[in-house]
């Protein structure tokens, strides 16, 4: 039996230039598509292949002909005839200079690969703009009021450095590393769980991912699918095993295998990708380019897997 | 776990929805009913744009938002509590803490500042302790422009369960008399355009013409002053000739932007058939601006038959008036006169027996000067954040809600009324080539008669201060901020600049929402520097990474050039600065960040305030 397999509409190549080189995108394409299909490296935080981009932390910003400032690369859709420069002065100005701000005020560190090497390459250098502020009080930052800051503390450069939040046995939200990618809103949101358990809060710099009235997550509308963890960019939402080893000094990536594997728990069939070290599972993950997935996952697949662990003999921590 | 509301809240949120219909959205009975009907979904999320007007009930009943109060919103409402919470904590008007039930906020911006505001702040400090400290009943807090600088220093007070009040000539007694648990005092609404005083002058203005003349309390009395004459001009000429006028006009928008008007109006109405808007910029927050307050307070008819205008112009039935939330009495004869209006058959199903339905809503911003920026705005309508969107999509495709909108500032809009007046030929004669048409200007800080005044466009900065009555005697001009803080400082050389469009683009200043902010000898242009960094630092929304990072960098740098201690030498520190601009210039989202370091950067290159390292 034949049956009618639905097509996309074909695509229209549009002709556009990039750092002199013509080339040709399909319309629809963002400039971040068209930069990477022709190898330009096109550094990105906010930005990711499973959420509606924010274009909101601007470190992919190039020169477009009659623009009067730079352009989101990764929002901004191709045009015909659209010339586009990626490494003139004024882009690699305002990309390190984004890179030299975020990592000045939040701590990158667990970022990716990419992200510290873009760093090297641009020649950030966080440090000039001054000795990094103490770490707040648990609670501190949100309890700011928008628009009565206080004058800052001429010896040092402020920060987002605060305790580590840990509310519940899952994961932990380590907000000193949030660079505010809005990605584990949208992904509590409409772009995948659909719980808004989180969204930003306060304002300016004060901005910060909240539940409300900073409540901790057991008491908020959080259903632990752990989604947030999976698109957070720079480890602020990480696994309390993660996070417990980590302090313990035991992670240890190059120790670990990934195993993939269909979720056992219902007839969905999502993927996902365990992390194994010495034998425990220490975290899991989805592709961000699976089809049933896109990356999201349910507290199920993302969290239950402790009966996999729970070898006979072995598990002393069974209730009695 | 769900905190429920007090009474108090109930009945403060209850009294903008009215009572909760079921047990679903709040209510206290579950009747039989509720048992087998679910009301939520779309139509109940469809709410959402009444967020705002909410928190402002509560906030202004109860004094605060509570989590009982903010749970209650959200049942009502069907929003998500954590994204109430964000929006609530957006603005600065709103507390999601507990304080005392009346809140003053003291201006300390850069009109004030020197006019008795600082003063003012620590006599406060002296007798009620430190900003938000508890001193009985009411707190006090400093404040980024309040819009009345003409009246400097002004104050503007939240009191729960009582009206707001803004007032002008501030002292430590007003704000006693404010705060007093008996308080009398009402907004008195000050002078705010001297020149409509002055029978000699009166002849020549056209956007002033009815300020200070009519009753703004009257829809007979603006009739009787050629009131809604426009409006049937305009009925007669039906909407493409309308749009033709002001695009023969030449009119440019007064926002900031100089779009040309007939451009946006005539994108509106040829988009697809639908719902389309037209929206009434009156956040005015630009520090130093005030005109369109004025306007909204003496001439409030004008704006809401201006609006009309453009509904009609652009095919849209609804229209939206979003005004400063620290403009009390503003507000106050605006949601007069719209009633008015709807009461005489000037707006509703069947405008001035045209059969044609066009109504007004008018909903108030909560402190945030950056939902001034239109896509801003949208969002806040909308009971979201406000942060600005990225653009494309435009306003005249994408607007408030997802809909082709006009978004026009007050002054743009009265325009239209002098244009169908007196005819597009009559008005693209006044001024100049490149700007046509009168044009309102703020003048404050060191003038003898601070207000707005009107002129033709092609006066110099020069001729308004002299209109205002020149620098106080004794007193030599040091400076000018023209444009407001996302404008930028000139000097004494450049008092001959000819305040239009084309002039200001090519001699590199700008003219901005119209703000003439005079500076004598006593000015200290580096505590002014720092105070217009501060604004920036505490208005950016947050959302992208140059500005929200780069102001607070700006700021810094600048307060540690003024301790003496530069990281490096101050040249480095300078450099730095400008590297901080550039960021912001090339790299935000919004014109906020893109102009956020305008003020700064020429104070620094026009009058030299850091040469020789601080100050
Ligand atoms: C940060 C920021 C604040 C703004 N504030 C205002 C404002 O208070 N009033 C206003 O009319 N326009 C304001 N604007 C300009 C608006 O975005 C928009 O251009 C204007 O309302 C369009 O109206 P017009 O064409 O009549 O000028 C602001 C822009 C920015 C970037
Ligand atoms: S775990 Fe899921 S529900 Fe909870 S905050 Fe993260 S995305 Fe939202
Ligand atoms: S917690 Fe992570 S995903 Fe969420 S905004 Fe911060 S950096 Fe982005
Ligand atoms: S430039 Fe500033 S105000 Fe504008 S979107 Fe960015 S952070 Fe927000
Ligand atoms: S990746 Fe484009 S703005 Fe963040």
């Amino acid at each position: 039996m034949s049956q009618a397999v639905p097509l996309d509409r074909p695509r229209r190549l549009l002709d556009l230039e990039i750092d002199g080189r013509t080339t040709r995108a399909p319309e629809g394409a963002t400039i971040l598509d068209a930069c990477r299909a022709e190898g330009v490296d096109t550094p990105t935080m906010c930005y990711a292949g499973n959420l509606t981009p924010v274009n909101a932390c601007r470190v992919c910003m190039v020169e477009v002909e009659g623009s009067r400032v730079l352009v989101p690369a990764c929002s901004r859709p191709v045009e015909d005839g659209m010339k586009v420069q990626t490494d003139t002065e004024r882009v690699r100005h305002s990309r390190k200079l984004v890179m030299e701000f975020l990592a000045s005020s939040v701590d990158t560190s667990l970022a990716s690969t990419d992200w510290l090497r873009w760093m090297g390459e641009y020649g950030a250098d966080p440090s000039r703009y001054g000795a990094a502020m103490e770490p707040m009080e648990t609670g501190e930052r949100d309890e700011r009021w928008a628009g009565h800051h206080h004058d800052p503390d001429p010896t040092i450069a402020e920060t987002v450095a605060q305790p580590v939040k840990v509310d519940n046995e899952l994961y932990v939200r380590d907000y000193e590393r949030c660079v505010l990618c809005y990605k584990c809103v949208e992904a509590c949101g409409v772009d995948a769980q659909n719980t808004f358990a989180i969204a930003v809060a306060g304002r300016g710099f004060d901005a910060r991912i909240s539940t409300e009235f900073a409540v901790p997550l057991d008491e908020s509308a959080c259903v632990y699918c752990g989604n947030c963890i999976g698109v957070c960019p720079t480890g602020a939402l990480m696994f309390k095993s993660e996070h417990d080893m980590r302090a313990e000094e035991t992670w240890d990536e190059d120790a670990q295998t990934v195993t993939n594997t269909i979720c056992p728990y219902c007839g969905v069939g999502c993927e996902l990708e365990v992390h194994v070290q010495d034998n425990e599972i220490v975290k899991v993950s989805s592709p961000e380019d699976h089809s049933v997935t896109s990356g999201h996952l349910c507290i199920k697949g993302r969290f239950g897997f402790s009966y996999v662990q729970s070898r006979r003999g072995r598990d002393d921590r069974r209730p009695r | 776990m769900e905190a429920a509301p007090t009474a108090e809240e109930r009945a403060a949120v209850d009294g903008l929805l009215g009572p909760p219909e079921t047990g679903w959205v709040g209510a206290t009975e579950r009747s039989a009913d509720d048992l087998r009907v679910v009301r939520a979904g779309r139509e109940a999320r469809e709410q959402r744009h009444l967020l705002l007007p909410a928190l402002h009930a509560l906030q202004a009943g109860v004094g605060w938002i509570s989590r009982g109060g903010l749970n209650y919103v959200c049942q009502r409402l069907s929003v998500p509590p954590a994204e109430a919470y964000g929006v609530a904590t957006f603005y600065a008007m709103f507390s999601v803490e507990e304080r005392p039930a009346n809140v003053v906020h003291v201006c300390d911006d850069l009109a004030c500042r020197g006019a008795g505001g600082l003063a003012l702040c620590g006599e406060l400090e002296r007798d009620a302790g430190p900003e938000g400290a508890d001193a009985g009943g009411w707190t006090w807090v400093r404040s980024p422009c309040l819009g009345m600088c003409e009246q400097a220093p002004a104050v503007f007070a939240q009191r729960a369960g009582r009206p707001e009040v803004a007032l002008g000539g501030a002292t430590r007694e007003t704000v006693a008399e404010v705060v007093a648990p008996d308080s009398a005092v009402i907004c008195a609404g000050g002078v705010g355009a001297p020149q409509t005083a002055d029978a000699g002058s009166r002849d020549s203005l056209r956007l002033l013409r009815r300020a200070g003349v009519v009753d703004p309390t009257s829809i007979d009395d603006y009739r009787a002053h050629g009131g809604y004459e426009a409006l049937r001009a305009a009925y007669e000429m039906g909407p493409g000739r309308v749009i033709e006028a002001i695009t023969e006009a030449k009119l440019l928008g007064r926002g900031g932007a100089a779009f040309p008007t007939g451009v946006k109006w005539q994108a509106v109405s040829t988009q697809p058939a639908g719902p389309r808007y037209v929206v009434c910029n009156a956040d005015e927050s630009e520090p130093g601006t005030f005109k369109d307050r004025v306007v909204m307070e003496q001439d409030p008819f004008a704006v809401v038959e201006s609006l009309t205008v453009a509904g009609f112009a652009c095919g849209a039935d609804r229209g939206f008036v979003y005004i400063r939330g620290e403009y009390p009495l503003a507000t106050e004869r605006m949601e007069h006169a719209i009633g008015e209006a709807r009461r005489h058959g000037s707006l509703g199903d069947d405008v001035m027996g045209s059969g044609r339905t066009f109504d007004i809503e008018l909903r108030r911003g909560a402190g945030a000067y950056i939902c001034g920026e239109e896509t801003a705005l949208f969002n806040s309508l909308e009971g979201k954040r406000g942060e600005p969107r990225n653009k494309p999509p435009f306003p005249v495709t994408f607007g408030v809600f997802g809909r082709p909108t006009a978004i026009n500032n007050v002054e743009t809009l009265i325009n239209v009324l002098e244009v169908l007046r007196i005819g597009a030929d009559a008005y693209a004669a006044i001024g100049t080539e490149g700007s046509t048409g009168p044009r309102l200007f703020c003048l404050s800080g060191a003038v003898e008669r601070p207000g707005v005044y009107e002129v033709e466009h092609g006066a110099t900065v020069r001729d308004l201060i002299a209109l205002a009555g020149g620098v106080p005697r004794g007193s030599t001009l040091k400076a000018v901020l023209l444009g407001g803080a996302a404008g930028g400082f000139v000097g004494p050389d450049m008092l001959d600049a000819r305040l239009t469009f084309e002039d200001a683009r090519q001699g590199g200043y700008t003219l901005g929402s119209g703000v003439i902010m005079v500076f004598d000898e006593r000015a200290d242009l580096v505590d002014l520097c720092l105070r217009i960094a501060r604004f920036f630092r505490d208005e950016s929304c947050g959302q992208c990474v140059p500005c929200r990072v780069g102001t607070v960098r700006q700021e810094e740098a600048l307060h540690r050039l003024v301790a003496g201690t530069p990281i490096g030498s101050a040249q480095d520190e300078l450099a730095l600065i400008d590297e901080v601009a550039r960021v912001m210039r090339d790299a935000s989202i919004c014109g906020l960040g893109q102009t956020a370091a305008n003020a700064v950067q020429s104070a620094i290159s026009k009058l030299g305030v850091f040469d020789g390292g601080a100050a």
